[in-house]
């Protein structure tokens, strides 16, 4: 059954088990009468639309990126300007990718391990009549809103993280990476890092949970016979089993971080032009995503909203990359077991 | 004790059926006992971490938005001409706007996302399917932002014309596509062999076995993804930021006008310091949560009357 409400189903490319799921059978019995020529037709054509579709997402921005760019008197990958109208068009994305990659970077750093930690306890630890709920409930956790998170984490959970961002501050605050740069704690990278963690978990969690139900019970069973505690067999059976999935779902977690639009919008306050450049988690600053979403109202001529449609532009081709090496690794592992 | 008792107490067959934890962590356990037991506090506490922010935010919202919900107004009235300032006024609006447009988004992928399913499963063969396939697992991935600029790219700068709810729900139903086609994929990859062979023993076309037999036998794990999909869409804010300005009155037109959606109502007053307006906030956290929330289970209860799993 498919109870993941995270639009993947990697069960498609694990070997299966049952060794039912070959449907490829009946290839002959299409009659090529005006039925089965429709209806094959129907089912090619829109899963030629689906290609056509993602083709265009990638032309359109390109076609309407490329005119701002060619006016842009600043180097678009280095610099940290955005001044994307006007006379003398002046616009960057290195302060957008730094925020970008950062928040997501902390996102990781927490997610990770600690979906993985919650694919363990759902499928190895949890008591039989805990385990469907818990799954039921890490997955209901992706269902809450954006907006929401990120409302909910500026004004109720934000003011928990003060205290957290004041001890880091004072005792590692000599490294730059954690010098106090300004504002609250709630609207900096750090914290926008970890209300982005709770919102990736549960994809890397379903996904990890698959791959762990697959390990072969002779695999775990092994493992026991051989004296291993319950912990041993996991780190010696369970996780080199599961160690594709879980990358991948890190990817596609990752890809989901890079992304994500409301909460960063609303918890991450956005930083003066003119401030020196700071390499602080404790500050402010703007992702792609939300400098596009902050400024939705301000596309009033072609060359400013070609400007922030390049910068969505390489959003795109972040999330593609991202999510083709999560395919990649899940497409190896299913070469290297079959 | 040796490790020898670990084995016997800790092998699967043994904790499911007692639930018991680690045996002996008495003075003489091995580091071994204690690392294992070590992991399962730290998996239990793990999850006991995660379980935090969707506890927390649903008492944040019914404790200060349950009092919204708790009138007739919030149900029936719209926002039309109430200010920051004022209390009073509904969600309707709103509402009806989450749910049409919802409706409308389901309306146009359900067809295109079955059928690539479709084609995926039972068509599918060679470069091109390796290629949709590919391209499914891209549009996965697509961030709603990006969506949204690809539908304002299109609909607003090259066809010239204006940011109407129509305009929301195309970017919802590139959003949505990729989540119906993967769940109808796998649902269909279930329905087992010998039903459909049995169908073309008997000379019936292979459309005909799709439609008659392979369908219906997935119907309601299709339905599931469907349901899925949808509670995901309706929760996006960005493509209405980028596409669909918030209107405080009831709309119905999809196709002029502006149309108020709850994450919209969430946005258009969540600046606001003044009482009214936060807890019209939370009000529409909390319903717009409440569907979310009820389209998921129900979605996972039709799943449970499945035909194939």
């Amino acid at each position: 059954m498919s109870t993941s409400i995270t639009g993947r189903s990697l069960v498609d490319d694990l070997p299966d088990p049952d060794d039912h799921g070959h449907p490829h059978e009946g290839d002959r019995a299409g009659t090529g009468r005006w039925g089965d020529r429709l209806f094959g037709g129907a089912a090619k054509g829109s899963g030629i639309f689906v290609v056509l579709l993602v083709s265009l997402v990638g032309f359109f921005l390109v076609i309407q990126a490329v005119p701002s760019l060619m006016n842009n008197n600043a180097n678009f990958l280095t610099s940290t300007e955005w001044i994307p109208s006007g006379s003398n068009p002046r616009f960057g994305i290195a302060a957008l990718l730094w925020a970008t990659v950062i928040t997501s970077v902390i996102a990781m750093a927490i997610a990770v391990p600690l979906g993985v930690a919650v694919a363990l306890f759902i499928t190895e630890y949890a008591p039989t009549w805990l385990s469907k709920p818990a799954a039921v409930i890490i997955d209901l956790l992706a269902a809450v809103p954006s907006i929401v998170f990120g409302f909910w984490g500026l004004s109720v959970a934000g003011q928990y993280f003060e205290p957290v961002k004041a001890f880091m501050a004072e005792y590692l605050g000599w490294i730059p990476f954690f010098a106090d740069a300004g504002p609250s704690a709630k609207s900096t990278l750090a914290f926008a890092g970890i209300i982005l963690a709770f919102m990736i978990l549960p994809i890397i969690t379903a996904i990890s949970r698959e791959v762990f139900n697959q390990v072969p019970t002779a695999h775990k069973e092994g493992a026991l016979a051989l004296g291993a505690t319950r912990w041993e067999m996991i780190r010696t059976a369970v996780l080199p089993f599961g160690k594709p999935g879980v990358i991948s779902g890190a990817m596609l977690g990752l890809g989901r971080a890079l992304g994500e639009t409301l909460a960063v919008m609303i918890l991450l306050s956005a930083l003066n032009p003119n401030a020196p450049w700071s390499f602080s988690i404790f500050n402010g600053g703007e992702t792609f995503a939300s400098k596009i979403a902050l400024n939705a109202g301000e596309f009033d001529s072609p060359q400013k909203t070609g400007a922030y449609i390049a910068a969505g532009l390489v959003l795109f081709i972040l999330t593609f990359v991202v999510n083709s090496i999560a395919r990649v690794v899940i497409n190896r592992r299913k070469a290297f077991s079959e | 004790m040796s490790a020898m008792t670990h084995v016997g107490e800790d092998s699967p067959r043994a904790s499911a059926a007692s639930t018991s934890t680690g045996s002996d962590l008495g003075g003489k356990s091995s580091s071994r006992a204690i690392r294992d037991q070590a992991a399962r506090i730290i998996m239990w506490t793990a999850f006991g971490i995660a379980v935090i922010p969707l506890i927390w935010i649903l008492a944040s919202t019914i404790l200060k938005g349950g009092h919204m919900l708790a009138s007739v107004d919030w149900w029936t009235l719209s926002q039309n001409g109430i200010t920051a300032r004022r209390e009073g006024g509904g969600a309707a609006h709103a509402i009806q706007g989450t749910l049409m447009q919802g409706a409308v988004t389901a309306l146009m992928s359900v067809p295109i996302g079955v059928l690539t399913a479709i084609y995926l499963v039972e068509y599918g063969r060679g470069r091109l399917a390796k290629v949709v396939s590919f391209m499914v697992d891209i549009l996965t991935g697509v961030p709603s932002i990006v969506a949204a600029l690809f539908i304002y790219a299109l609909w607003v700068t090259t066809f010239g014309f204006q940011r109407v709810p129509f305009a929301v729900t195309l970017a919802l139903v590139l959003l949505m596509i990729p989540t119906i086609v993967r769940s109808t994929e796998e649902m269909l990859k279930l329905v087992p062999n010998e039903l459909r062979e049995a169908s073309y023993a008997l000379g019936v076309p292979k459309w005909k076995t799709i439609v008659s037999i392979v369908l219906p036998t997935a119907f309601s794990g299709i339905v599931t993804g469907i349901l899925l999909g949808l509670a995901r869409v309706m929760g996006e804010t960005a493509p209405l930021i980028i596409l669909g300005p918030y209107a405080k009155s009831m709309a119905s037109n999809l196709f002029g006008g502006l149309m108020g959606t709850l994450p919209t109502m969430i946005n258009q007053d969540r600046t606001e310091a003044l009482q009214p307006a936060i807890d019209r906030v939370w009000g529409a956290a909390l319903t717009l949560i409440l569907i979310v929330f009820v389209l998921n289970l129900l979605g996972r209860f039709l799943g449970r009357f499945s035909k194939v799993s």
